[in-house]
């Protein structure tokens, strides 16, 4: 868990200093290797670690648009991610998806940039499970914002009525861009929203790695026995804007201050401690974890960029004989038109 | 007095985004049944600046955040308009559309002609559109033609501050349901920069641009080019590159897709005989097409040549150099209106 943990947090610092690269002195989102919006997640990470350490690869997850840890913890090719996240022709969708699109269908991980839309095909996930007997469970990741969504609440339906292996984990950081909680939902706890529709709701406080854990190893062992799904709410922090590049002057500064005066990585390194681990063995597991993220970045920003006829790939499996794309003018004149 | 003349009197410029806000800051002065309603719309001023500055005068009563509910919140902006009320709502991005699409399509467009006529929805639809910054196929589609297929609703897609202002005064004095579709690289964002064309001369009072009023924003005698929002602009540069090799092409802005104005492209077309139509939209079954098929039917006899430019049916990828491939470039422009021409 720390190491997903540690992984997670400096994976984003080097991705930070990449996007910065070239968007400076002026902040333009386009320009830099690696453009578009980018959303990261520190002071996410107890959320992700403490629930993907109980899946298997055979388990889906779905993410939504911060996903990097969340795909960090459940596995996903961190080398292809990024090379994805670069516009790479060796990453994981071939440059084609990009950092709110990553798709590794060896781990079953997938991703939207549409809020609350990764919860139902989390159910169909879940629902594939069920059909075929098997003890896969399917875990759909959201934000605080995001449980005001039809999606959501019609997924927590669904799988509920049809006692569904899905445990949706709502990531709380307080914060849906520039809405805090108060002003987007009636209630402050969020796992609330699962007494209406009978399934057990569960809040984890304070960025409390282990908790999560403990709450999820609960609600995903329910999920596998057959005994339908779970509403995990956890507490985390968001440490930056909402994107790169958010000015954040809707934020009070000692909101941002409580925020990094909290760190999931800091409470859990000192739980470690507590439970017998020496500071250096800490550091060991923090500096192969930057070998690993110093390596991925490397080798993506190595990786060749893609043609640019590939974009007329992909569309279809099987593509439709007779597609057309870029035809010639067609002069009228000869075919009877022009009088 | 003429538009033209209009913005040549005055010095004052502005981005679009200003010009936007400030005509929905005068239509709310003038008129306490309006109110904006939208995600991050009230204290971050919008994401793409379009309410920039308004809470400050209106308050977060009229100038409302609400949850990521669209569903909810656009479907209530048609339920106050059917009470009379003057709402506008924001989708963020175009691309949102599906998680609300039955209370734009079915509610909103529908429930005027359902009911006979006796019921109206003068609501505002307002939704940032457009690519050329790699947010890859979630967030940077135009989806004009989708909006424009279904009956019901009025269409409207500025390319300049003018033309902005004007258009909002209108948009929100309609009876009718308008969704306004601005283009994120048209507002002079900060963060994204503009080509140089939208920013320009905005009159202080208020006008209305009425719809179905296409604008000829360049003209020309060999050539006829229709299109709107962002690539109005590259037209033009691509027109103004071409004028060295003695290529006179006239550009249309459409201004408005629903009501469009079909008389001024079959009044250039008469002149010109070739006609290229540019769209930020997927090429099938959209913009282009429908251009194409209205200037064959009323217009058969004058065409000698026709090419489209638009994003080919593929959904829009990330990496750059896909993206610059399926958007349409200014080199496009000028490679299409050169084969119009041989
Ligand atoms: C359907 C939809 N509406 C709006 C957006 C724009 N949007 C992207 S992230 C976001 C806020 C999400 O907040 P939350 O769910 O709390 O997640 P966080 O960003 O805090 O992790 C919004 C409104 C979107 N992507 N999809």
């Amino acid at each position: 868990m720390f190491e997903d943990m540690v992984t997670a947090r400096y994976y984003e610092e080097r991705l930070q200093e990449e996007y910065l690269e070239g968007k400076q002195p002026a902040f333009d989102i386009s320009a830099g290797p690696i453009p578009g919006e980018l959303h990261l997640a520190a002071g996410h990470e107890a959320a992700a670690a403490g629930v993907c350490r109980h899946l298997r690869d055979s388990d889906t997850v779905t993410a939504p648009h911060r996903p990097h840890h969340v795909a960090i913890a459940k596995g996903v090719d961190l080398k292809r991610m990024t090379a994805e996240i670069f516009g790479r022709r060796t990453g994981l969708s071939g440059g084609k998806g990009g950092h709110m699109h990553l798709f590794d269908p060896d781990v079953n991980f997938a991703c939207s940039g549409i809020i609350a839309q990764g919860c139902p095909p989390a159910v169909g996930a879940g629902l594939a499970a069920t059909k075929r007997n098997e003890d896969a469970v399917a875990v759909a990741f959201l934000g605080e914002g995001a449980i005001s969504q039809g999606a959501f609440l019609e997924s927590l339906n669904l799988a509920a009525v049809q006692k569904l292996p899905v445990v949706f984990v709502v990531e709380d950081n307080d914060w849906a861009i520039s809405m805090p909680k108060e002003r987007v939902s009636g209630v402050d706890d969020g796992s609330q929203r699962a007494g209406g529709f009978d399934m057990p709701g569960v809040r984890v406080d304070y960025d409390d790695a282990t908790a999560v854990y403990d709450a999820a190893k609960e609600a995903i062992g329910r999920a596998r026995a057959g005994n339908g799904p779970t509403l995990l709410e956890v507490q985390v922090h968001r440490r930056m804007g909402h994107f790169m590049g958010d000015p954040e002057s809707y934020r009070p500064d000692e909101d941002k201050e409580a925020a990094h005066g909290r760190d999931s990585i800091e409470r859990l390194a000192a739980d470690l401690r507590a439970a017998g681990l020496e500071d250096d063995d800490l550091e060991e597991i923090r500096e192969r974890a930057r070998d690993r993220v110093d390596e991925a970045i490397e080798w993506a920003k190595d990786q060749p960029e893609p043609d640019p006829e590939e974009a007329h790939e992909d569309v279809f499996v099987n593509p439709p004989s007779g597609a057309t794309t870029d035809e010639p003018a067609h002069e009228l004149a000869e075919t009877g038109g022009d009088d | 007095m003429a538009q033209k003349e209009r913005q040549q009197a005055v010095e004052r410029e502005l981005t679009m985004s200003r010009a936007m806000v400030e005509a929905i800051a005068h239509e709310m002065r003038e008129n306490d049944e309006v109110f904006y309603m939208g995600e991050d719309v009230a204290d971050y001023g919008g994401i793409f600046d379009s309410t920039e500055g308004l809470l400050d005068e209106f308050g977060h009563d009229r100038i409302m955040d609400v949850p990521i509910s669209e569903t909810a919140y656009i479907g209530a902006a048609v339920g106050a308009a059917q009470r009379g009320m003057r709402p506008i709502a924001e989708l963020m991005f175009a691309d949102f559309f599906g998680v609300c699409m039955d209370q734009i399509y079915n509610q909103m467009a529908k429930n005027t002609y359902m009911s006979g006529g006796n019921v109206s929805v003068p609501m505002v639809l307002t939704a940032a559109v457009g690519g050329t910054y790699n947010d890859a196929a979630q967030h940077s589609q135009t989806l004009y033609g989708t909006f424009a297929h279904l009956p019901g609703m009025k269409v409207v897609v500025p390319s300049t501050a003018y033309d902005a202002k004007g258009l909002m005064h209108n948009a929100i004095r309609d009876d009718d349901p308008v969704v306004y579709m601005f283009h994120k690289r048209l507002m002079g964002i900060g963060w994204m920069p503009a080509p140089d064309g939208p920013k320009t001369p905005v009159p202080d009072e208020p006008y209305a641009i009425p719809f179905g009023s296409a604008d000829v924003k360049r003209e020309g005698s060999d050539v006829t080019v229709v299109t709107l929002g962002l690539h109005v602009h590259r037209a033009l540069e691509a027109a103004e590159s071409l004028a060295d090799d003695g290529i006179d092409a006239e550009v249309i802005d459409l201004r408005t897709l629903v009501p469009l104005d079909t008389e001024t492209i079959l009044e250039s077309v008469a002149e010109t005989g070739r006609l290229v139509v540019v769209d930020e939209d997927y090429r099938s079954h959209g913009v282009t097409g429908e251009i194409i098929a209205r200037v064959a039917e009323e217009g058969l006899a004058d065409l000698e040549a026709v090419e489209r430019v638009a994003v080919p049916d593929v959904p829009l990828p990330y990496a750059r150099p896909m993206e610059d491939e399926v958007i349409p470039g200014t080199e496009d422009i000028e490679t299409a209106i050169r084969s119009v021409r041989s």
